[in-house]
């Protein structure tokens, strides 16, 4: 199980800011296959991956990174501070 | 070395004085203010953040700072939530024995501060809002470094 968390544009197109995922996914490409084939909302956010990126409890991480072991995965847009 | 994440306004001149007399010996201190701009009929720029991030992430940035310069101090205040076009958004402040390192540390951190720190922005216009994108060349400024 694992905390999944969402901001910006990708948190508007989900719709909800966090939630609990029930998941065996191995990395997190493999959790992002399983939410887009849960609804079509999921399948809009997550239409072109290379403009979405993630971290793993609260560090940077690529798709290819595996799950095990953690708590939190945030998905977001490449950032803009500064 | 002082990392504050808010959404309170400050004030830079005030933050700036205060910054210099903390590193009192040191010969050069450098600063730079982000302020919203008034493009495009802007009515405000509303900030999110990821609050379990931010702040590590702007640490591990000051960190990262610190390796390649030898710095005497260093100040990054970034705020979140609504703000209005003229409101400084965040300032970055940096002390060292001379100039050049105070310049570079200031400028390396406003890189990375741009792309690496978990702040995204929207802009509030009379007709809607926009997040904004970043731009490919915030990558390119990463690699000067």
């Amino acid at each position: 199980m694992v905390e999944v968390v969402y901001f910006a544009w990708v948190r508007e197109r989900i719709g909800i800011p966090r939630e609990t995922v029930e998941t065996g996914a191995a990395t997190v490409a493999d959790l992002v296959d399983e939410l887009i084939a849960r609804e079509a909302r999921y399948e809009a956010a997550f239409a072109d991956t290379t403009a979405i990126r993630v971290a793993l409890d609260q560090e940077l991480a690529e798709f290819d990174t595996p799950l095990k072991g953690v708590r939190e995965v945030a998905f977001f847009p490449p950032m803009t501070g500064g | 070395m002082s990392v504050r994440v808010q959404s309170d306004p400050f004030d830079a001149g005030a933050e700036l004085t205060a910054f210099s007399a903390s590193v009192l010996g040191a010969g050069a201190v450098v600063s730079f203010t982000g302020i919203v701009r008034g493009d495009n009929d802007l009515v405000a720029l509303e900030i999110e953040h990821y609050p379990a991030m931010t702040q590590s992430a702007i640490e591990a940035i000051v960190a990262e700072a610190r390796s390649r310069w030898s710095l005497s101090g260093c100040l990054v205040i970034h705020r979140h939530g609504t703000l209005a076009v003229g409101e400084a958004i965040m300032m970055v402040a940096t002390a060292a024995p001379h100039r050049r390192a105070a310049f570079e540390a200031a400028d390396f951190l406003m890189d990375y501060l741009k792309s690496r720190a978990p702040f995204w922005k929207k802009e509030i216009g009379p007709e809607g809002a926009a997040w904004v994108a970043a731009k490919d060349s915030d990558e390119d400024d990463l690699n000067r470094w």
